[in-house]
């Protein structure tokens, strides 16, 4: 899934253990700095307790996000798979007494939408590996597929109703701790482990960076590639399940916007566009930097499209400052040697 | 146009000429003082083995590669202390490389003439012109070729006619070809060597640069050459013989030890029997014995690799057997290839052997990552013990294992590539063109390895289109022509020149 390897020199010498996450832990002290000055109110705990209930949703989609960019390529279903396995909760739930629905109905709906999820990356992941046409055009037909499917479903209104008990999942604490952002932690460390120490996660970096050469080397790419986009969708769908939670109702375009947020904090979290470098943890303190953001913003009274503005900026920001780095590095080298 | 005839005396003043021209990449030299010189019209070979300088030194007369400090090139009267691409295109400098940089898509009079419609400000297409520009140029090569069919209809020979006729639009004063021959039939190379004569009586100058010379030297007046970056000599054509040739683009005699011993008792690994995939090999049968190095040689587009590939399980045999250790074997990939002992170092190391970007360690480990694993996870430390070991072992020059493995030098990628392999504890070993991108220096390095492997018992299969490469290091040397085996050699009991002969027929 990998361009044409035509640049040889090389793209990018891999960095030390923690050079990646150099950037957006600036980037996080520096919007620190710059909001604590600007306003008492933002080193409170009311800010930290939005940005940890905000933070889950589009962190869960960009950790979906992150493996198909690993790989090179895209994953443009992800807000409708979240909003597919969201719907399938909802259904099993309304099947079995809507706001009466008991625990185990709701356990078959969380079930059958992992299963769903899952399945949407799957096909995914099938038919890029083995049809070859790009990611962005089979995730993008995956996207308007579902998104046609779940309005139809749906008639474009929301669905809700549902039981008291799943409420926690989406506002309850555990020892001082939102319960989304300890599910989002959970597959962050998840994704952490599988990306650093399994050999899928392994093969994903190698696929990502040449794949016809991982093939070479007797890496199944075909294999990997269809994992990658399952798990993926899986990611989806804890997603959308948080996202019922949350909003205690499904509605199809429920956080659309996010889709191109999450590639955003993918990249401020220093993983190559064009796949085989990226790491999870640099990547979650970008997620941290882009949701204090916003947060900070709206103390100060800013509205959020402004926010979005600020986010597309730092987006620009960030290129800028990495190619004057790359820029300096390549000087020093240059003295180094002489 | 200049009136030189082949084989007249030179005309005095050269048409190129290069003098003290050294090139340093990364603290290697790739040309050291290296000079040069060509007379309008003349029909000049530049030879010398893989790395020896060839490239770099068209890389410097064509602009790409600026010379360090002293050097001077003038051309066509003009003194530059160094060239740029535009000027050596506006200059009449020509290049048609190997792989002939066309457009598959596009019809032949779009490849011919597109010149005219890139650069310079917006405008129509003016395919009438376009058109006629080709059709001139391909009028003076003494060809016609439909004009409108788009260029993957036509024989490779066909399409290097088709880059030929580009390099003539504009004034070429010059054309280098590299490689020119190497995937042509007889009759296609004498079509060619009947242009290159038109050309010359034209005034142009054409540089054959290649290390496989026996075709090309009967209308050729004087050769150059070169040997790991420096210049041996300028000769004339008419003096030279192949033996000749190859000993000074080796700098080794004759008599030099062949490596050869006989196998005959040792128990055969691999045995092909029959194996045949339509188009690309027929009726392929051989024997690789334990610690035995097989030679496989042949001109470009033989189906070397296309065999070596099946034997790893990458491609499916149409017909026939392949038997490993006396079983027979079907592979569904090259995973199964591998699992079952066989591996394979690909000739294209830059894009299919390593993965450039990635790191040393991790190149190193990818296909042997269950010895580092424990618990289902990968442990840091038995990976960097593992390589480590092969580091070792195997010599490799490295500063850390977390460096990209594009760092490296071609000797030391090769070698890490080698020990990719070997972690995998094969039984056969397929090496395919395992010097290519490797300096000369280096490469002695490469083969004492092959031969250590060898001598601990490993089976080997060697690939390569350098004659002397199989000849000094290979037991047995198969020849392999269109497909078939055409031939078997123990380098005992022939001289390189015999072999050299016998397979450039």
């Amino acid at each position: 899934m990998t361009s044409p390897f035509m640049v040889l020199p090389l793209k990018r010498p891999p960095q030390g253990l923690s050079a990646d996450l150099a950037g957006p832990l600036a980037a996080f002290v520096m919007v620190m700095l710059v909001f604590s000055l600007a306003t008492p109110r933002f080193l409170s705990s009311a800010t930290f307790g939005s940005v940890a209930f905000q933070l889950p949703e589009l962190g869960l989609l960009t950790l979906a996000m992150l493996l198909p960019i690993l790989t090179g390529g895209l994953n443009l279903a992800i807000t409708f798979t979240a909003n597919i396995a969201g719907l399938t909760v909802a259904w099993v739930l309304h099947q079995n007494g809507g706001v009466n629905a008991g625990p185990e109905a709701f356990a078959l709906g969380v079930v059958l939408a992992l299963a769903a999820g899952a399945a949407s990356g799957l096909v995914m992941g099938l038919v890029i590996a083995f049809s070859r046409a790009h990611p962005i055009l089979v995730s993008l037909a995956m996207m308007i597929f579902l998104r046609g499917l779940g309005e139809f479903l749906t008639r474009g209104g929301d669905i809700s109703g549902f039981p008291a008990f799943i409420r926690p999942l989406g506002h309850g604490m555990v020892l001082g701790v939102p319960v989304p952002l300890i599910v989002f932690l959970a597959c962050a460390g998840l994704w952490h482990l599988m990306l650093s120490r399994t050999r899928l996660g392994f093969n994903i970096y190698m696929i990502g960076s040449n794949s016809a050469a991982a093939r070479y080397s007797g890496v199944d790419t075909r294999k990997v590639i269809v994992l990658v986009y399952t798990l993926s969708g899986l990611m989806c769908a804890i997603a959308g399940i948080i996202m019922m939670a949350r909003f205690n109702s499904v509605r199809v375009g429920h956080g659309e916007a996010y889709l191109l947020i999450t590639v955003l904090a993918c990249f401020l979290g220093g993983v190559d566009p064009f796949g085989g470098f990226g790491r999870a943890v640099p990547v979650v303190v970008a997620l941290v930097v882009l949701q204090l953001l916003s947060s900070g913003l709206n103390l100060l009274g800013a509205s959020q499209h402004l926010a979005t503005a600020v986010w597309g900026m730092l987006l620009v920001a960030v290129m800028v400052l990495r190619w004057l780095a790359g820029q300096v590095a390549a000087a020093l080298e240059r003295r180094r040697r002489r | 146009m200049a009136t030189a005839q082949p084989g007249a005396a030179p005309a005095p003043r050269p048409l190129l000429s290069l003098s003290d021209v050294s090139v340093t990449f990364g603290g290697v030299k790739a040309l050291k003082g290296v000079s040069f010189e060509v007379m309008p019209g003349e029909v000049h070979c530049l030879a010398g083995e893989n790395g020896s300088g060839k490239s770099t030194l068209i890389k410097v007369i064509t602009g790409v590669y600026r010379p360090d400090g002293e050097a001077r090139i003038s051309f066509d009267g003009e003194v530059y202390d160094h060239m740029t691409p535009v000027a050596a295109q506006a200059a009449g400098i020509r290049v048609i490389w190997q792989d002939l940089a066309l457009f598959p898509e596009m019809s032949v009079a779009e490849n011919i003439a597109f010149q005219e419609v890139v650069g310079g400000r917006p405008r129509r297409v003016d395919h009438g012109a376009m058109r006629e520009t080709a059709r001139k140029v391909l009028a003076r090569l003494g060809t016609s070729l439909d004009l409108d069919l788009p260029l993957r209809d036509y024989s490779i020979a066909r399409r290097q006619i088709v880059a030929i006729a580009r390099a003539l639009v504009g004034e070429a004063k010059i054309i280098f070809m590299d490689e020119p021959t190497a995937s042509l039939t007889q009759a296609e190379t004498n079509h060619l060597l009947d242009i290159v004569r038109t050309l010359s009586r034209e005034g142009i100058a054409v540089v054959f640069v290649s290390h496989r010379l026996a075709e090309v030297i009967e209308i050729s007046d004087r050769m150059t050459v070169l040997r790991d970056g420096r210049l041996v000599g300028v000769y004339p054509a008419k003096e030279m013989t192949p033996s000749r040739i190859t000993e000074l683009m080796t700098g080794r005699t004759f008599d030099a030890n062949v490596r050869a011993r006989s196998h005959g008792a040792a128990p055969a690994v691999l045995a092909v029997e029959g194996l045949t995939r339509p188009g690309e090999f027929e009726d392929v049968s051989l024997v690789v014995r334990r610690g035995e190095t097989l030679g496989i040689t042949g001109l470009l587009g033989a189906g070397r690799t296309e065999l070596a590939l099946t034997l790893f399980g990458m491609r499916r045999p149409h017909a026939g057997t392949i038997r490993l250790d006396g079983k027979p074997v079907r592979f569904r990939s090259n995973r199964d290839a591998i699992r079952a002992g066989i591996a394979y170092l690909s000739e294209d190391r830059l894009s299919l052997g390593l993965i450039q970007p990635q790191s040393i360690a991790d190149n190193l480990v990818i296909a042997s990552l269950g010895k580092v694993m424990t618990g289902g996870l990968i442990s840091r430390r038995r990976k960097e013990g593992l390589v480590a070991r092969w580091v070792g072992e195997l010599g490799i020059k490295i500063g850390r294992q977390e460096d990209a493995v594009s760092t490296l030098s071609g000797g030391n990628q090769q070698r890490v590539a080698i020990a990719k392999w070997l972690a995998t504890d094969p039984r056969l070993l397929i090496l395919d063109a395992p010097t290519v991108g490797v300096d000369v220096g280096a490469r002695a390095g490469i083969f004492d390895i092959v031969a250590r492997l060898a001598a601990e018992g490993l089976a080997i299969i060697l690939i390569s289109d350098e004659l002397p490469e199989v000849y000094y290091n290979a037991d047995r040397v198969l020849h392999m022509a269109r497909g078939r085996i055409v031939g078997e050699y123990d380098p005992r009991s022939v001289t390189l020149p015999e072999l050299e002969a016998a397979v450039y027929a």
